[in-house]
């Protein structure tokens, strides 16, 4: 690799614009412009040094910082345009002719031209996923493009630097030495009671303040590029976990998932704001909007499975905790998170039928059906006996003479039933729901009849294990870290050195926040006697100060 | 006189003394010629105290509803935006104190006011928390998102002066056009107050039964003459308008009437002021924005973003996803808030990033610092009106 050696002495990489020791413009550019570029400090980067093989090219791609802008901006619109009608996952339907169906029903020819190009879900599609995936790459390329040089150069920085460096800074002066010796001396001290930290020369000043907020950006870089890391990290299996249970009063489920931990619902409360019993200051809101809910809450057991439990054995669980789960107050246990998300009140839990003589009217005994786990057969002694041909726990009518039944969730159950006495040992077939009997083959002796129902609520629960949150956690530390570091101190210079001819020259630079820099310089001007200085970037006051002085 | 109603007295003092200070940094901004720097220095203290006074006073309602209450004032839409226009005032006595300048105070306060005045447009009773906001993380989440975009707002606020200044009035051009759409969107907000306002000191109601876009009956009450029915509408309540126009399921024909009442008077009031003046609002106030230093404009702009951002991203993403893994189990659901918090986050990344590469800085920075204002607000406003999700609690 060649070198660029600079009139000062020092050795440049090839692609240098400002000599990293003296600050001389090394390019034909450089020394052409007013005020020098000062990003980077003008190292030699990467990308805008080589451009031959396909390795460069693409290099040179994603380091661009118009090219990771374009990204954040395409990705923005993207986003956008992912807001304009709820997404899949929060559209009350499923499977995809269904979805289709719902997002043309309820949005019209928009909606379905909104299906049908994929932007229903768009956060998950392939090219949305790439952008971000670009973004990702370009974040690790730009940084480490940047960072390396201006680590080097800020390194290697002389204390007197070039005049023609020193000239072409946005803040600059020059003018007697009032002082002598002495400036140097004055000025050293007043930078150090500043927070400066001060290296001095024969005849040269150079104070330097919060160096460290130029690795702000790098570092918050790093933050982002290991937050999208820990993304990644969820598609392996064993790190996320994403489960959904519907757990009834009284029932105990095993949670899935988990190694062989089971949940029992005890109870589940809907608890809504009264009037009477709030506070006052609510009824107001309480009597325009109605029903404001207080509390949903499910309140649980935790179990166990003992490690010598036989597969699929559920009579030894050991209770691990009771608790009760509510919205912003989730289950925890062993790295699982169980929330409660949803529920269902007074789903029906077992029905009451009382099997009669209907020419008698004597009854000859009750049956009770679980409608979650029926049982087949229920025998109600004296050689009486129910059995359950087929259950239709959601019946919504016959069709061709078969019963249908829409979900296995008992909203309206129906059953087809044998009953079978000693005046009929070949039993008799009837068909029951709540308020309906059918009997399909003709005229029957005993009737099956619905007289009561039982019910209970549903707790609707998420069960989440994310192994991944402790590295998004840190991703979002050191960005914050990195962010707060380069917004909030800034990289301060002051350059102060004795020309040839006896002159006093002063040159300041700082990433961000000029008027302090022009504070602190102002400050050591009064001590050190330092000539005026312009901001050559200041051209409202420049011309201010010109008709000022052609005025007087 | 209860904690609640002390809340209000203290809020509309905020308010009076806000309007008040915006009097007294115009006479600050005036005055200054270098001659009279005195009387500058003099206007602007006078103006920054009574902004300080109405600041304290603004406190006083926030934190008077916040015991009355027995949760932070941040629950539903008026308590959000009053916080929001609070923390405005509260940013800008902030950059007043790191750069001194009245001018901004000039342009800040108003738009503070207006955004406290459109908050109370909406229903201000106190609400009990649902279960969902039961959380300390709803004071920590949105009160440090609020901060982070009134920081924000700033650099929006110094953006408008530097484009008031430096943009040329008297030639025709896309950023004349678009700088006085800029101050015709403040005064259509202040429409949406006066129509609001008109109707509900009539006491307006009209009632309508109609069928919704899930094909399910349902009613709706109008606080405003219906220009537009709901689907299949039908009038519960004799004697008043007839809506004009039948709207289809997907549309609420509500909120549309709204907007119309909204830029109906908007517009008349903005083609009153055009009269009065008999040129644009921006050229009314461009010879004020003359005394700015475009330099230091830009300047506080940046800097502006550069507080803001930090803060933004801590209180918008960062608390936000630890609050949505508590409460919705997982952290990030792209649900429409969502994703606007992380657009404007995008945004104003981008807007730090192109100033990094040269030429973006100066006009075209300061449209972008305007532009970031807008998304701000959409996402304050739009996205809980509009785009219904889990974040739609007014």
């Amino acid at each position: 690799m060649n070198k660029i050696l600079c009139t000062c002495g020092h050795e440049n990489p090839k692609g240098t614009v400002l000599c990293g020791s003296c600050g001389r413009p090394l390019t034909e550019e450089a020394s052409n412009q007013k005020l020098v570029d000062m990003r980077y400090e003008g190292s030699a980067r990467r990308s805008q040094t080589f451009n031959k093989s396909i390795i460069d090219k693409v290099w040179n791609f994603f380091s661009s910082v118009k090219v990771g802008v374009s990204l954040i901006v395409i990705i923005l619109v993207a986003a956008a345009i992912g807001t304009i009608l709820p997404q899949v996952f929060y559209v009350p339907a499923t499977g995809e002719a269904e979805i289709a169906a719902y997002y043309e029903r309820v949005y019209g020819t928009f909606g379905k031209l909104y299906y049908q190009l994929g932007l229903s879900d768009l956060y998950g599609s392939w090219w949305f996923q790439t952008l971000i995936g670009m973004l990702g790459i370009s974040l690790i390329v730009a940084s480490l493009d940047r960072v390396i040089p201006l680590y080097k150069s800020l390194k290697k920085q002389r204390t007197r630097r070039h005049e023609s460096f020193m000239k072409r800074q946005r803040i600059f002066g020059i003018g007697e030495n009032a002082l002598g010796e002495n400036t140097f001396a004055k000025s050293e001290e007043k930078l150090k009671s500043l927070g400066y930290n001060v290296k001095r020369e024969d005849g040269a000043v150079l104070g330097e303040k919060a160096r460290f907020s130029r690795w702000g950006p790098y570092i918050n870089h790093l933050g982002l590029i290991i937050f999208l890391f820990g993304v990644m990290l969820r598609a392996l299996p064993g790190f996320y976990v994403d489960e959904t249970m519907w757990l009834r009063e009284g029932e105990t489920r095993a949670i899935p998932e988990t190694p062989g931990y089971y949940l029992k619902s005890d109870e589940f409360i809907l608890e809504t704001y009264d009037k009477e019993k709030a506070d006052e200051v609510f009824n107001d809101a309480i009597e325009r909007v109605g029903t404001i809910a207080s509390n949903y809450q499910t309140d649980v057991v935790l179990y166990k499975k003992p490690e010598d439990a036989l597969p699929g054995q559920t009579d030894k669980l050991e209770e691990v905790k009771k608790d009760s789960i509510q919205v912003n107050e989730p289950l925890k246990f062993e790295g699982f998170a169980v929330y409660q998300m949803d529920f269902r009140l007074d789903e029906l839990r077992s029905m009451q039928f009382n099997l009669s003589n209907k020419a008698t009217g004597e009854s000859l005994g009750d049956v009770s059906v679980d409608l979650v786990e029926p049982e087949m057969s229920y025998d109600l002694g004296n050689g009486n006996k129910v059995e359950l041909l087929g259950y239709y726990p959601d019946f919504t009518g016959f069709e061709n003479g078969e019963p249908q039944t829409q979900s296995p969730i008992p909203n309206n159950p129906a059953f087809l039933v044998k009953m079978t006495t000693p005046e009929t040992p070949k039993g008799e077939t009837s068909f029951v729901a709540i308020k309906q009997t059918v009997e399909p083959f003709g005229e029957n002796k005993y009737k099956l009849e619905f007289n009561n129902v039982e019910t209970r609520d549903v707790s609707g629960l998420t069960i989440r294990k994310d192994k991944t949150l402790w590295v998004l956690a840190l991703g979002g530390l050191i960005f914050m870290i990195g962010v707060a570091q380069g917004s909030y101190w800034n990289h301060r210079r002051i350059w102060i050195h004795e020309t040839k001819d006896g002159h006093i020259a002063v040159a300041a630079h700082t990433n961000k926040n000029w008027l302090s820099v022009k504070k602190d310089l102002d400050q050591v001007t009064l001590v050190a006697n330092l000539p005026p200085y312009i901001d050559q970037h200041d051209l409202e006051a420049l011309e201010e100060k010109k008709d000022g002085e052609k005025s007087s | 006189m209860t904690l609640v109603s002390v809340s209000g007295n203290l809020l509309f003092i905020a308010f009076v003394c806000y309007l008040a200070a915006t009097l007294f940094f115009g006479g600050a901004v005036k005055s200054s010629t270098k001659e009279i720097a005195t009387s500058e220095k003099r206007w602007g203290r006078i103006g920054i105290i009574i902004t300080i006074i109405g600041f304290i006073s603004n406190l006083g309602y926030f934190v008077t509803r916040w015991i009355a209450a027995g949760h932070a004032p941040v629950s539903n839409l008026f308590e959000f935006t009053t916080a929001f226009g609070m923390m405005i005032v509260g940013s800008f006595i902030l950059i007043y104190f790191l750069y001194k300048t009245p001018l901004l105070g000039l342009f800040a306060l108003p738009i503070a006011v207006i955004i406290i005045g459109f908050a109370s447009m909406f229903p201000t009773d106190i609400n009990p928390l649902i279960p969902a906001l039961k959380s300390y993380w709803l004071y920590v989440h949105v009160i440090t998102a609020a901060l982070g975009e009134s920081i924000l707002a700033m650099s929006a606020v110094a953006g408008l002066i530097y484009l008031t200044k430096n943009i040329d009035l008297t030639k025709k051009s896309k950023q004349r056009f678009w700088l006085e759409a800029v101050m015709l969107t403040l005064v259509l907000v202040l429409g949406f107050v006066a129509s609001t306002t008109t109707f509900k000191v009539m006491d307006y109601e009209a009632s309508f039964n109609y069928i919704d876009k899930e094909e399910k009956a349902d009613e709706i009450t109008y606080n405003v003459p219906p220009i537009f029915g709901m689907n299949e509408y039908e009038a519960l309540t004799p004697g008043t308008m007839t809506p004009l126009v039948e709207t289809p399921p997907i549309v609420n024909a509500k909120k549309l009437t709204t907007v119309t009442w909204s830029l109906i008077f908007g517009l008349v009031l903005y083609v009153l002021i055009r009269l009065i003046i008999r040129k644009p609002i921006a050229a009314l106030l461009q010879p004020l924005a003359k005394k700015a230093n475009s330099q230091l404009m830009d300047e506080i702009g940046y800097r502006a973003v550069l507080i803001g951002f930090p803060v933004f991203t801590l209180g918008a993403l960062i608390f936000a996803m630890i609050w949505a893994q508590e409460a919705w189990s997982r952290f990030w659901g792209w649900d429409p808030k969502e994703v606007w918090a992380l657009i404007t986050w995008l945004f104003y990344a981008a807007f730090l990033h192109l100033r990094l590469s040269k030429g973006w800085q100066g006009e075209k920075s300061a449209w972008l610092a305007v532009i970031g204002f807008i998304i701000i607000m959409f996402n304050l406003i739009a996205v809980n009106l509009i785009i219904a999700g889990l974040h739609s609690y007014a």
